[in-house]
C-alpha cells in the first residue's frame, strides 16, 4: 500500500474513534490526530481531506475540557504548516468555537485555543483579519491579565502575530487596550514572557508614528532599558528591536529615546552580544543618527563609533557588516566634526577593504561605498585620508583628492605634513586625463606648493637630473 | 372631357379614399408627434445640464479664490507669529552652539547615570541568581544527607566519613549529624471485608488473641513446658461454627411455613373476596333502583299518545270532523274475518 493509502486508512480509523462513546477514547484519538498533524504537513493535509475538522469543531463546543484541549491542539497542529491549511480551518467555522473556548474557565483550554488562533493568524493579513472579526482580540487581552504565566505568554504572542501584518490590525489591538497591560508586564521576571511582550510592542509600534507614540505614552522608558541587560539573548534582541521601531519614525521620538539614555544602553547591549542579536541595535543607532546632526553628535559622545567599528571588523555575517557600514555612514555624513569622529577610529580603511573585496555581497559593497562617499564629502581629517591615496579605486580617489584640494590651500601645517608623509609624491604619480575633475584637483594641490618641490616630487625627476648630469659639460676639461 | 369622365368615375371612391387615408395616418401622426416631443425635451435637458455644469465650474473657481483670500486675511496674523517664533526657536536652540554643548553634556551625563543604574541592576540580578543557586545546592546536600543518615558513625563503629586516620571528621559527617532521617511513606490502610459469621464472636477486641495465622517472630528462648502448636491452637480457637439442623432452623419456623402455604393458595384464587353463601349476608344491602324506575316520570300508555283516544291532546273543544268518508276497509277492521281476536 502506498504512503497515501496508509495515511487515509489511519485517518479514517481515527475518525471513527473520535465518535466513540467512551470520552477517554475520544480524547486520546484527538491527541493522536494532533500529534500526527504536528509532525508533518502531508499528514496535516490528510487530516483536512478526511473531513475530520467539522466533526472536531462540532464537538469542541460541547465536550469536557480535556477534549477541548486535545481538539484545539489538533487545530493548532494543522494550522501551523501553511496558509492554505489555515484557510481550511477558517472555512469550517473553527474560529467561532475557538473564541468561545477562550472564554472557558480552565486556563489550559484557553491556552490551547489562543495557541491555535496564533498559528492561524501568523500567516497573512486576511487570516489575521478573520481572527479579529471573530472577536478574539478583547478576549486575548483578558487572557493576558490571567495569573498563569503560560497563558500570558501565548496570549502576548498571539497579539504580536495579529498586529504585525498591517496598521489597521495593530490599531485594533491598541483599541482593545492591550498596550497598557503589555507595558505593565515588562517587569515580569520570566524571560520568555518578556520576549513575547517586547515582540508584541515592537510589532505594534513599527507601523506608524501614532502607534509608536501610543506605545511610548504607556511609559515603557526607562523600564525597557533594564531588559537590555537581561541574560536571555532573545529578550535583548526584542528590546533593541522595540527601541529601533520607536526611534525610526521621527526626530522627536529619537530625541525622546536619547534623552532617556537609550543610546548608551543600546551601545552597551551591542557590546555584550554577538551575531544577529546585535543587528537591531546597530540599526537603531543608524536611524537615530540619520534624523539630525545633533542626534548624531549625541550618538558620538555616547561612544557609539568605536563600538560600531568593532562590529564592522568582527562580525562574520555580511548583512550585519552592511548595517554597521550604513550606520557609520549616517553618523559621519553631517558635518566635518562628525566625519572626523568617524575617521579617527580608523574605520575608513576597513570600509574601503570591504568595498573592494570580491567576497562581500552586493548589498555590503553598495552600502560601504555610500558610507565612504558620505564621510569623504565632509572629512577634513587628513591623516585618515592619506591611506586612501594609495589603494583607492579611481572613483573614490577623485573624492579624496578633491578633499585634499579643499583643505590644503588654507592650512600650512597640513601642507608640511602632506609633503613629509609622501602624499605629494603619490599625487604626482596619479595619472589623470587633462581637463578632468581629477586633473583640476591635482593642479590646485600643485599650486599650493613652490615649483621646485613639485618638480622634485614628480616621477622621473631623478632621470631628468641624471640626464642633465650626462649632458653637462664641465667648464674645465 | 376625358378627365372629367375619369374624375367622375373616381368621385365615388374619393370620399372613401380621403377618409381612409386620414384615419390610417392618425395613429402614426400621434406616435411621431410624441417621439418628436421626447427627442426635443431630452435634447433641451442636455443643453441645460451642460450649462449648469459649466456654471458650477466657474462658481467653484470663484469661491476658491474668494476663500483663499479670506483665509489669508484671517490667518496672516497667526502665520506671522508662527514665523517669528520658529526663527527665534531655531536661533536660540538649534543653532546655538553653547546650548548644543550643554545639551550634549546633559545627554552624556544621563548616559552615564543610565549605564551605572543598568550595571547595578545587572549585578543585583547576578547576586540573586547566585543566591538562588546556593540555596538549591544547600537543599540538595541536605536531602542527600538525610538519605544517607545511616552512614553516621556510632560509638562502636566509626562511619566512612569519620576515619580514625583523619585529624578531624569530614564535613559530611557534621552534615549527617545534623540531618533528620527520612521516613518511609506509610502504606494506605486497607478496607475491611463484608461481615461474616465469625464477626459476632465475643472477643473481637485487639487485646484478645491475635488474628493472623502466623505470629511475628520473637527472638528469645522458648517458654518451658509442653505447649501446643500455635497453629493448632488458632485453628481450634477460630474454627467456624457448624450448627445442627435443628439449631439452624429459625425459631418461628411454623408461622413462616403457614404464611408460605397461605401465599401459595392465594395465588390460585380467582377472586379475592370470600364466597358468601346465604342471602342473609346481603340483607343489609340497600336496594338501588334502576334509572327507569327512579325517575319521577312514569311510562305513558300507548293509547294516550294518540289524539283520537286522548281528548287532552285536542286543540279545540271538539274532535276533528271527518269530511271525507273513511276507508271502508278500516271500518271492518277487526270484524271481518273471524271472531277469533274479539274479546267477549
Amino acid at each position: 500500500m502506498s504512503q497515501r493509502q496508509v495515511l487515509q486508512g489511519v485517518m479514517s480509523l481515527l475518525r471513527t474513534l473520535l465518535l466513540d462513546v467512551v470520552p477517554t477514547i475520544q480524547q486520546t484519538a484527538a491527541l493522536a490526530l494532533g500529534r500526527l498533524a504536528n509532525y508533518n504537513d502531508d499528514l496535516a493535509e490528510a487530516v483536512v481531506k478526511c473531513d475530520i475538522l467539522p466533526q472536531l469543531v462540532y464537538s469542541l463546543a460541547e465536550q469536557n475540557r480535556f477534549y477541548k484541549k486535545a481538539a484545539a491542539f489538533v487545530l493548532r497542529a494543522v494550522g501551523k504548516h501553511s496558509p492554505q491549511l489555515a484557510q481550511a480551518i477558517v472555512d469550517c467555522g473553527a474560529l467561532d468555537t475557538l473564541v468561545i473556548c477562550l472564554e472557558d474557565f480552565d486556563p489550559g483550554v484557553k491556552e490551547a485555543a489562543a495557541w491555535a488562533l496564533r498559528y492561524i493568524a501568523r500567516h497573512n493579513a486576511e487570516l489575521s483579519q478573520a481572527v479579529v472579526d471573530a472577536g478574539a482580540v478583547p478576549l486575548l487581552v483578558l487572557c493576558i491579565q490571567e495569573p498563569e504565566i503560560a497563558l500570558k505568554r501565548i496570549a502576548a504572542s498571539a497579539l504580536s502575530d495579529i498586529a504585525k501584518h498591517s496598521p489597521e490590525l495593530a490599531q485594533t489591538v491598541v483599541d482593545a487596550g492591550a498596550v497598557a497591560h503589555l507595558a505593565q508586564m515588562i517587569l515580569n521576571p520570566d524571560a520568555k514572557l518578556k520576549h513575547q511582550i517586547l515582540s508584541a510592542l515592537s510589532q505594534v509600534s513599527k507601523h506608524s508614528v501614532d502607534l509608536a507614540e501610543m506605545v511610548v505614552e504607556a511609559e515603557i522608558f526607562p523600564v525597557v532599558l533594564t531588559c537590555l541587560k537581561d541574560k536571555d539573548e532573545y529578550v535583548k534582541k526584542n528590546a533593541s528591536t522595540l527601541i529601533r521601531e520607536i526611534a525610526k519614525h521621527t526626530p522627536e521620538l529619537s530625541q525622546l529615546v536619547v534623552n532617556a539614555g537609550g543610546v548608551a544602553a543600546v551601545i552597551d547591549c551591542i557590546g555584550s552580544c554577538k551575531g544577529n542579536t546585535r543587528l537591531p541595535g546597530i540599526m537603531m543607532l543608524g536611524y537615530v543618527a540619520a534624523h539630525s546632526e545633533n542626534l548624531a553628535m549625541a550618538v558620538i559622545i555616547s561612544k557609539g563609533v568605536p563600538q560600531l567599528s568593532v562590529c564592522l571588523s568582527e562580525e562574520p555575517e555580511d548583512h550585519i557588516k552592511a548595517a554597521a557600514a550604513w550606520a557609520l555612514g549616517q553618523i559621519g555624513r553631517h558635518t566635518p566634526e562628525h566625519a572626523r569622529a568617524v575617521a579617527v577610529t580608523n574605520t575608513l580603511p576597513v570600509l574601503l577593504s570591504l568595498y573592494m573585496s570580491t567576497e562581500s555581497s552586493e548589498d555590503l559593497q553598495v552600502k560601504s561605498k555610500k558610507a565612504i562617499k558620505n564621510i569623504l564629502q565632509k572629512c577634513t581629517y587628513l591623516p585618515a585620508l592619506e591611506p586612501f591615496l594609495y589603494d583607492a579605486p579611481p572613483n573614490i580617489l577623485k573624492h579624496v583628492v578633491g578633499q585634499f584640494s579643499k583643505v590644503l590651500p588654507h592650512d600650512s601645517k597640513a601642507r608640511r605634513l602632506f609633503v613629509t608623509s609622501g602624499g605629494l609624491k603619490k599625487v604626482q604619480e596619479i595619472k589623470a586625463e587633462p581637463g578632468s575633475l581629477l586633473q583640476e584637483y591635482i593642479n590646485s594641490i600643485n599650486s599650493c606648493y613652490p615649483e621646485e618641490i613639485v618638480r622634485y616630487y614628480s616621477p622621473g625627476y631623478s632621470d631628468t637630473l641624471l640626464q642633465r648630469v650626462d649632458s653637462y659639460q664641465p667648464l674645465n676639461n | 372631357m376625358a378627365t372629367l369622365a375619369r374624375l367622375q368615375a373616381r368621385s365615388s371612391t374619393v370620399g372613401n379614399q380621403y377618409y381612409f387615408r386620414n384615419s390610417v395616418v392618425d395613429p402614426f401622426r400621434k406616435k411621431e408627434n410624441d417621439a418628436a416631443v421626447k427627442i426635443q425635451s431630452w435634447f433641451r435637458g442636455c443643453q441645460v445640464r451642460a450649462y449648469i455644469r459649466h456654471l458650477n465650474r466657474i462658481v467653484t473657481i470663484i469661491q476658491k479664490w474668494w476663500r483663499s483670500f479670506l483665509g489669508r486675511k484671517q490667518y496672516q496674523l497667526t502665520v506671522q507669529i508662527q514665523r517669528r517664533w520658529r526663527g527665534y526657536r531655531v536661533r536660540k536652540y538649534l543653532f546655538n552652539y553653547y546650548y548644543l554643548k550643554e545639551y550634549l553634556k546633559v545627554v552624556s551625563e544621563t548616559n552615564d547615570a543610565i549605564r551605572k543604574a543598568l550595571e547595578e541592576f545587572a549585578e543585583m540580578k547576578e547576586r540573586e541568581e547566585k543566591k538562588a543557586n546556593l540555596e538549591r545546592e544547600e537543599k540538595k546536600r541536605d536531602y542527600q544527607a538525610r538519605k544517607m543518615h545511616y552512614l553516621l558513625s556510632t560509638k562502636q563503629i566509626p562511619g566512612i566519613y569519620n576515619s580514625p586516620f583523619r585529624k578531624e571528621p569530614d564535613p559530611w559527617e557534621l552534615q549527617l549529624q545534623k540531618a533528620k532521617p527520612l521516613t518511609h511513606r506509610r502504606p494506605k490502610v486497607k478496607q475491611k471485608d463484608s461481615t461474616s459469621l465469625t464477626d459476632w464472636l465475643a472477643c473481637t477486641s485487639a487485646r484478645s488473641f491475635p488474628r493472623s495465622e502466623i505470629l511475628p517472630p520473637i527472638n528469645r528462648k522458648q517458654c518451658q513446658g509442653p505447649f501446643r502448636d500455635i497453629t493448632e491452637v488458632l485453628e481450634q480457637r477460630y474454627r467456624p461454627l457448624e450448627p445442627t439442623l435443628r439449631v439452624a432452623e429459625p425459631i418461628d419456623e411454623l408461622k413462616l411455613a403457614r404464611e408460605e402455604l397461605r401465599r401459595e393458595e392465594w395465588l390460585q384464587n380467582v377472586n379475592d373476596n370470600m364466597f358468601l353463601p346465604f342471602s342473609s349476608y346481603h340483607k343489609n344491602e340497600k336496594y338501588i333502583p334502576s334509572m327507569h324506575l327512579s325517575s319521577k316520570y312514569g311510562p305513558i300508555s300507548y293509547k294516550e299518545q294518540f289524539r283520537s283516544e286522548n281528548p287532552k291532546k285536542w286543540i279545540c273543544d271538539k274532535d276533528f270532523q271527518t269530511v271525507l268518508p273513511s276507508f271502508e276497509l278500516f271500518s271492518k277492521y277487526g270484524k271481518l274475518y273471524s271472531k277469533a281476536g274479539q274479546i267477549v
